[in-house]
This record gives structure tokens, sequence and C-alpha cells, in this order.
């Protein structure tokens, strides 16, 4: 027989199970005895530098999990040690991205002067001292040819599809699978079939023979993630475009398509980040050249095509002007990069 | 009730598209076909262009590993067989899914059940950046900064490992090796391998990993039983997409591996080369029929990527689907 | 305020709700709910001012509860009152919940399970748990499902088999599957899945067992067969069940506690010998409760 009096006296809330704070002194130690550990590993045997403090770190952390923890049962050891097993390798992993961000934009600033940006190499040879020539001629080579490559590949690939989405051909799942088999083919095959037709063709290099090779590339990123987004469309959109009498063209054009028109912009950014850095296509048919261009018929220079050239020569000074060119087409690819997920932000939030 | 003893006849629905819509339609069709129509172009014209190399090597082309012509004006003085660089394709490709797949696998793990709620999104975010990072910036990294760290790990290898083959070396000269373009790729791979990874595990069912707390585990236990058995099938699909991109890759192995004409199988010798580097190489001073060579080989390279891409899709969808 | 249930009740006459004819083991229900009962303390769970909240928000407040030794305890009480949060507050599984809190104890043989130094594994191999919808492992076989349990907690067998075939018994699916242990866990039907389920957690040899509305995604007859194994199992070991079904509250638990919220946390408002409950209650908001007057 019960009968329940209420008291208003909360108490307050607890978390009993909750040891961060010890975890975290654990976790501290743990890396300071590796740490230790790596170092005499690094002074007193035949490891030296970097390999010799990463073998005794990857050794010493697992070990040291086991000691600390041994006591507690295998149970709860074991998933010490994966955790940090786990851990160290992820550590493991952002090493050399880390060290890419870093020693790119340490060696690349060494290139940079007040008229880097606006400067070609027209009268300037790879091995002059660092204040003369820039990256101008690639800037807009690369610019002008992904520009081209985007009038093409952009509405073919929001084309391709509307297809599989609104469509709804006979072809759909085919042209799906194979817009996804494209985006396996190599650069360099891209780049040989259109030395193939092109530049064979019309007898040499050009600006608008590099473009084309590009949307072999550009296309499936492009179709594939403007299908992902029609796919968020709902029918009962298209339903009551259809209701009121419009035809198929008028509702994908005038409804579906406005609807996502930012997913379709971050589509084609995204297709742009894909083929910005692409250097193998353009070695068979943009090649390269030294002054600041237009001319589409023309070789062009591009900014994949300045750095792995600038590093063949093998000059110190040259190398030092890759690694500026690296520093830019980096920062290319990093403002692509925040725009689309500026605009898929944006968008999530409508 | 009456009830009817056979039902009426089935009418027809038919649509019928306005004109303006037969041509929307006929004109995204077009367009839509014109990937199915690269592709084809692509083999057909390699074909074309390569197809007397085949006629005039046969098999021969895929199994012997000699390639120079002696003189560039004269066919018959041609001897071109890209074994070597299809071995080398192989070997490099197989370095690379050797690292990068524990590594992926763990680095998943970490970002999806280790790293803190906060960290989780920025972590997705940088691991798409860094899949977008142009692979001749990982080439300039790769023999500016990752060669004389390698060139001493090799010796390091060599010294303590070389009874085993592939460590072993005919003359102690490292630098520029399978080794170390297979370590370059690997790091290229990881943010895609990984990408599909964190995706397949962070859809692993969450009452089942509940299930294996009830039952006394721990965290590392849940993932061992639940989450990894789910993610294989995925994982196998990502690393796959990975060996596709590491098959084809041109830039960062021209510079990391020097060009030698031979199968190599010793990993830490500065021999070897991929067929994309092969072409990026030698197309700069190539005459007409070595030219021919080059499509031949982009045919090999083209036809072998694909197979692997299109396993790989299906892969990788079939674990879609389960979830 | 105590639920301590004494020795020197009268025998009332026994209303009890009716039980199908062909319910076999749960008619003795009705026999041992009439009689005294001596209640131990010793034993058991018993949960002593518990609160519950998630993130700030206070879900559940001041529930004080004992569950004595081999009996079932039914928790009872419309949708959203805290009966599966309190139920997971048992077994120490309230805190995987990212911001969760809580105050009070939970103190099983005596001593407070969330008390600094307590291994929640150990907590929660002796505390079992079964969930509302069946969860097998896909990725095991049958008789791999039954002892994962043993490779999770790192508990050691010898006999494997044998452990098998015991808590398939105990659950009562051993005859169905005995010739098909290696057929995949998901091609059971959902009333064999939960039993699997059962067979899993009783592996571990728990003393209490908490169930999570274990048959709400069943049919009746494989509703039946689980309360069945609920009933005989609750002879070896404390049950804990919470319940939407109010029939099923009747057929097959001892005591019963109903829990209710009037839009603040979910309090317990009354815990009584099932019967009690049932045919007279002391609270007004349990009998509109039991009578269906809401809920």
């Amino acid at each position: 027989m019960t009968t329940y009096q209420y008291t208003d006296v909360v108490p307050a809330p607890r978390r009993p199970w909750d040891h961060s704070r010890s975890t975290m002194i654990r976790t501290v130690t743990l890396i300071v005895l590796a740490g230790l550990f790596g170092s005499l590993l690094n002074k007193f045997t035949g490891l030296s530098g970097f390999l010799g403090w990463y073998v005794g770190l990857a050794i010493a952390v697992p070990v040291i999990a086991f000691v600390g923890s041994a006591r507690h049962g295998w149970n709860i050891a074991s998933d010490r040690i994966a955790t940090s097993l786990v851990s160290v390798a992820f550590a493991t992993v952002a090493i050399p991205w880390v060290s890419i961000f870093v020693e790119v934009y340490k060696k690349g600033s060494k290139a940079f002067h007040a008229s880097y940006l606006t400067d070609d190499m027209r009268i300037t040879p790879s091995s002059d001292a660092l204040q003369y020539g820039g990256v101008a001629h690639a800037i807009l080579g690369t610019l002008l040819m992904v520009l081209i490559a985007s009038l093409i590949a952009v509405p073919l690939g929001i084309l391709a599809a509307v297809y599989i989405v609104e469509v709804k051909g006979r072809f759909a799942k085919m042209v799906r699978f194979l817009t996804q088999a494209m985006s396996g083919v190599p650069s360099i095959v891209a780049g040989l079939f259109i030395y193939s037709t092109v530049v064979i063709f019309f007898g040499g290099f050009s600006a608008i023979a590099g473009s084309l090779a590009l949307v072999i590339l550009m296309l499936p990123t492009v179709a594939r993630t403007s299908e992902e987004v029609l796919k968020i469309v709902p029918d009962e959109l298209r339903s009551a475009s259809y209701a009121l009498g419009a035809t198929q063209a008028r509702t994908t054009f005038r409804v579906v398509l406005p609807t996502v028109a930012s997913g379709l912009l971050t589509a084609a950014v995204l297709g742009v980040a894909r083929v910005v850095g692409e250097t193998a296509p353009l070695i068979l048919t943009s090649s390269y050249f030294v002054a600041k261009s237009t001319n589409i018929g023309e070789p062009i220079a591009s900014l994949p095509i300045y750095i792995f050239s600038s590093l063949g020569l093998g000059d110190s000074n040259a190398t030092t002007r890759a690694w500026g060119g690296s520093l830019v087409l980096l920062g290319v690819v990093f403002i692509l990069f925040a725009i689309a997920r500026t605009i898929s932000t944006r968008l999530r939030r409508k | 009730m009456q009830t009817l003893e056979t039902p009426p006849d089935q009418r027809e629905i038919r649509a019928y598209f306005t004109p303006v819509d037969k041509v929307f339609r006929g004109f995204v069709s077009t367009a839509a076909l014109f990937s199915l129509a690269v592709l084809v172009l692509i083999a057909a014209f390699l074909l074309y262009r390569g197809f007397e190399i085949f006629s005039d090597f046969g098999m021969k082309f895929l199994t012997t590993s000699k390639w120079e012509i002696l003189n560039p004006e004269d066919a018959s003085t041609a001897t071109f067989g890209i074994a070597a660089m299809l071995v080398g394709s192989v070997i490099t490709a197989t370095i690379a899914i050797v690292i990068a797949v524990p590594f992926a696998m763990a680095a998943a793990l970490f970002i999806e059940y280790y790293s803190p709620k906060f960290l989780r999104t920025a972590l997705t975010a940088l691991l798409d950046l860094v899949a977008a990072i142009p692979s001749v910036i990982y080439g300039i990294w790769g023999y500016v900064v990752l060669l004389p760290l390698v060139e001493d790990w090799s010796a390091t290898l060599n010294k303590y490992l070389d009874w085993i083959p592939i460590f072993s070396v005919r003359t102690p000269i490292f630098g520029r090796s399978p080794f170390l373009a297979g370590l370059l790729l690997s790091i290229m791979i990881l943010p895609i391998v990984t990408s599909v990874a964190r995706e397949v595990y962070s859809q692993a069912p969450r009452e089942l990993v509940d299930a294996t707390y009830a039952l006394g585990g721990t965290k590392w236990g849940g993932i061992k039983t639940v989450v990894l058995p789910f993610g294989r099938s995925g994982l196998v699909g990502g690393a796959m997409l990975g060996l596709g991109r590491a098959l084809g890759e041109t830039v960062a192995v021209y510079l990391t591996l020097n060009l030698v004409f031979e199968v190599n199988f010793k990993i830490l010798a500065s021999a070897g080369g991929n067929v994309a580097s092969l072409i990026a190489t030698k197309f700069g001073e190539a005459s007409a029929y070595e030219i021919k060579g080059l499509m031949a080989a982009g045919l090999v390279l083209f036809l072998v990527t694909l197979a692997v891409n299109f396993m790989a899709t299906v892969i990788v969808n079939r674990a879609r689907k389960i979830v | 305020m105590d639920n301590n249930i004494n020795n020197e009740t009268s025998t009332p006459e026994v209303i009890v709700p009716s039980v199908p004819a062909d319910a076999g083991v749960l008619e003795d229900r009705t026999q041992r709910n009439a009689g005294n009962l001596e209640v131990s303390r010793r034993g058991g769970l018993e949960a002593v001012g518990v609160h519950a909240w998630f993130n700030k928000h206070h879900a559940l407040a001041d529930v004080s509860l004992h569950f004595p030794e081999n009996t079932v305890t039914g928790l009872i009480g419309p949708s959203g009152c805290g009966k599966s949060t309190f139920l997971r507050l048992l077994n120490r599984m309230h805190e995987f919940i990212p911001k969760a809190a809580m105050a009070g104890e939970v103190l099983f043989e005596g001593n407070d399970i969330y008390a600094q130094g307590v291994n929640p594994i150990e907590i929660r191999r002796r505390i079992g748990m079964v969930f509302q919808k069946a969860n097998p492992f896909p990725a095991m076989n049958i008789g791999e499902n039954v002892i994962a349990g043993l490779k999770l907690a790192r508990v050691k067998v010898d006999d494997k088999d044998a452990l098998i075939e015991e808590c398939l018994t105990r659950a009562g699916l051993w005859n169905e599957v005995k010739d098909r242990l290696t057929a995949a866990g998901g091609s059971l039907s959902g009333g064999q899945q939960q039993r699997l389920c059962i067979a899993r957690a009783l592996a571990l040899k728990p003393d209490v067992l908490l169930l999570d509305e274990p048959c709400s995604a069943l049919d009746p007859g494989s509703t039946l067969r689980v309360e069945e194994t609920i009933v005989q199992l609750s002879e070896s070991m404390t049950i804990v069940i919470v319940t939407h079904n109010m029939q099923q509250a009747a057929r097959v638990s001892d005591y019963c506690a109903f829990f209710l919220s009037d839009g603040g946390p979910g309090r317990l408002v009354e815990a009584d010998l099932t019967t009690n409950i049932f045919s007279n209650p002391s609270d007004q908001r349990t009998a509109d409760y039991v009578q269906g007057r809401f809920g």
C-alpha cells in the first residue's frame, strides 16, 4: 500500500560516470611518457629524426595504455589500447596534411612579392632572382580554360541530371552508371583522347583543347552533385505545377531548377574545384606558355603546368617559384571550397 | 452483394507529350547521352590510333618490358612493351592500398566514434578539403619534403630487413622508388577511402551498439562486434575507389619514381614506373610512331581503371543499399 | 511513502483480470499474488530518490522503488512519463545519452551502483536488458548470438554448447532452433528474435533482467510465449518490465508501479501488489488509468 508524498526539494543533477578530468590527466601523462620514450629511441638507436620519434610514440602509447589499465581487467584494458591506437593512427594520418599546408605556405610565400600576382614570366627566366616575374599568366590561363570548360560541362552535367531525375528516360539507369564510370577515367587518358582528336586535327596545342580535356573530368562531378540536389525536390512541387497545366519543360525550367539553383551552383563550384588543379591532361593539350594570353587557339599557361615545369628545371629559384604557384593554387581550391560550403549551408538553412 | 465474375478490361493510359515537351525530352536525352558518347569515343579513338601497335606487337606489348625506338623515323626499329609499367602500376597501387586502408579505417573510426562532438563536422569538412588538394601539390611536396625522409627510412629498412626479398636492393642508392611513390599515393588516396569508410560507419545501427553495451561491452567491443562487420563492404568499395585513383595517377608518380624499363619487385630500389607516368615522360619527344605506342598504353590503362571503378561502384552502391 | 509490504494484510476478495484458460504457467500467478509474501530487503534491487535529466530537462523526479528478489515488477503508465528512462538508470545505460544527469541512488545488493569506483560493465553483466525492438546481431548466427555477451563482457565459459542449449531452453526457443543453430540471426520471426535476445541476455547469468516493452512489436501468439518465459524466469531472477499493456501487467507481474507525469517530470504515483493496483488502488489517478479513463 503506497501513498506518495511529493517533495519540492530537487537535488542537484550529478554525472557520477563522468571521468573526463581523470581521463585527461591520464592522456596527458601517457603522451608525456611516450614522448620521453620516443626521444630516448631517437638518441640511442639507429632510428633517427622523425622516424625515431614516431616509432617510439607508436610503440609506447599502446604499451603504456596497457600497463596503466591492466589492473582493471582485459576488457577495459583492450578498450583503452584500442582508443590509443585509433588516436595514434588518426594523428599519423593528419601529419602529412598539416605538413603540406605548412610547407606550401612557408616555401610558397618566399616567392611572393608585390607584383607576384600580376607579372608573368615573359621576360624572366625561372632561375632569376625571386623579385622578378610572377604567376599572372598561369592564373589567367587557368581561369580562361576553367571558364570555357564550365560553359560546356555545367549545362551538360545539369541536363544529364535532369534526364535521370525528371525525364526518367529509358536510358536513365545507364546514363547514371556511365557518368559514374566516367569519373574514373584517369586524367591522362582524358588528355590523350583530346590529343588524339583535337590537337592532331588542328595541328597544335591550344587552350581550347585543354578546356575540352577538363570538360571530360568535370562533367561527372557536376552531374552527380546535380542529381543529388534534384532528388531532394519533393514530388508535390512537380505535381502542383502539372496540375496547373504546365508542360514538363516549363515545370523543369520554371519550377524545379530555380528551387535548387544554389544547389546547382554548388555542383558547378565543386566541378571547378575538381579540375582547377589537373596537370596531366594539360601536358598533352594546352602545353605551356610564358606570357599572359587570351588566345584560345594557342598554347597557354596554367597554374598546374607552371608548378610542374618550374619544378622540372631543378634550379632552386625555379623550385621556389613552383612552391609559390602551389600556394596560389591551394588558395584557389580553398576559396572554391569555402564558396561551395557557404552556398550549401545557406541552402540547408532555407 | 453483387460480385464481379470477371474484372473489366483494363484501359490503357498513355501519356502524350506536347510538341514542346517532345523537343524538351529529346534535347535533354541527347545531352545526357553525351557521357555515353564520350566514353565510347575515348575507347574508339585510342584504339584507332593505337591499333597499329597491337597489330605490330600483339600480346608482346603487354608482356615485354623494353621501350625504345632506335630510329624515330623508322617504325621497324621500335620495341614497345609495357609489362614493367603494368607491374609497376600494380606494385605502387598495392603499397598504397596496404598502407592506406588500415589507417583510413582507424581515422574514420576516430572521427565518427572517438572525436568530441564539436570537432566532428569540422573534421568531416577538413577531410573533404584534403581530398580536393590537387595531385601536383602532393607531387611537389612528395618530391621536396618526403623524398629526403624516405631516403633515410629506406636505408634503415634495408639495413635491418634486407633478408626479405622486396626490401633488398642491388645498389644501395635510395631515392625515387616504388616505396616512395606508393607511400605518396597512399597519402593521396587516404581522404577518399576515409570519407567512404566514415560514411558507412556512421550508418551502423545505434540500437545494435546499445545492445552490446547492455551486454557488458565496452566501446571497442561495440565497434568490433557491430560497426566493423557492418562497414566491411563499404570499406572494400572505398578501397577500390582509391585503387582506381592510384592506378591512374600521373604527376605524383612521375616526380617520385625513376622510370626504368625493367620489372622490379624491389620496392626500395630506384626503378619502376606506372603506365600514366610513362605516357607523361615519353610524350614530350615522341615521334609519330611512338605516340601510337603511348595511345595503345593509354587504352590499356583506360580499360583497367574502368574495370576497377566499375567493380568499386557496384560494391559501394550495394553497401549503401543495405542501409 | 514506503512500499514495504508487511505481513499483516488481510486477504481481501481478490479480483484478478481474466486470464485465458490456456495460459498455462500464467495461471499460478493468482495464487502467488493472493498470499502473504515474505520480502527480504537484503538482496534485489532498490532505487532511492532517483531523478533523471536530459540536458537540463527534468524527466524523472524522486522515484523510490524496491524490487524484491525473484519477483516480476511491472512499470506501467502513459507514454512519456519516464518509465523507460527509469529502467535505463537501473543498469547504467542512461549515461550513454549525451548531457544526461541523475541524482539519488540505485542499490544493488546494498551498494550504490553509481558510487565512485564501481565498474559499470560489471553492473551491466549482472543486470541485463532486453530492448523493445529485437536486435540480434546480423553478422552472427543463432548460436553465436547467444554467447555474444560472453565475448563482450570477457567472461570465460568452459562448455559453450551446453550454455547455448541452457539459455535457449530457458528462453523457450530451444526446440524451435536446435537444428539450425548456424542459421543467421535475422532468419527468425519477430517473436523468436526477441526470445533469442532474452537467451543472449541470460548467457551472462544476470541476477536482474530488465525488459523495455519487449512484446510491443510482437503478435499475440509470440507475446504469450514471451510472457510465459518471463514468468518462468522470475523463479530464479528479479525481473522489471516496462509495459503499456495493462492486461500484460496483470498477467505477468507480482508488483506494479504506476508512473505519471503532469507535464513536469515523471513521478511514481503508486506501487503495490498487482492485485491491489488493479482491484483497489489507493490513488484516484491509478484507478483512472487502470480503468482506461486515460492513457
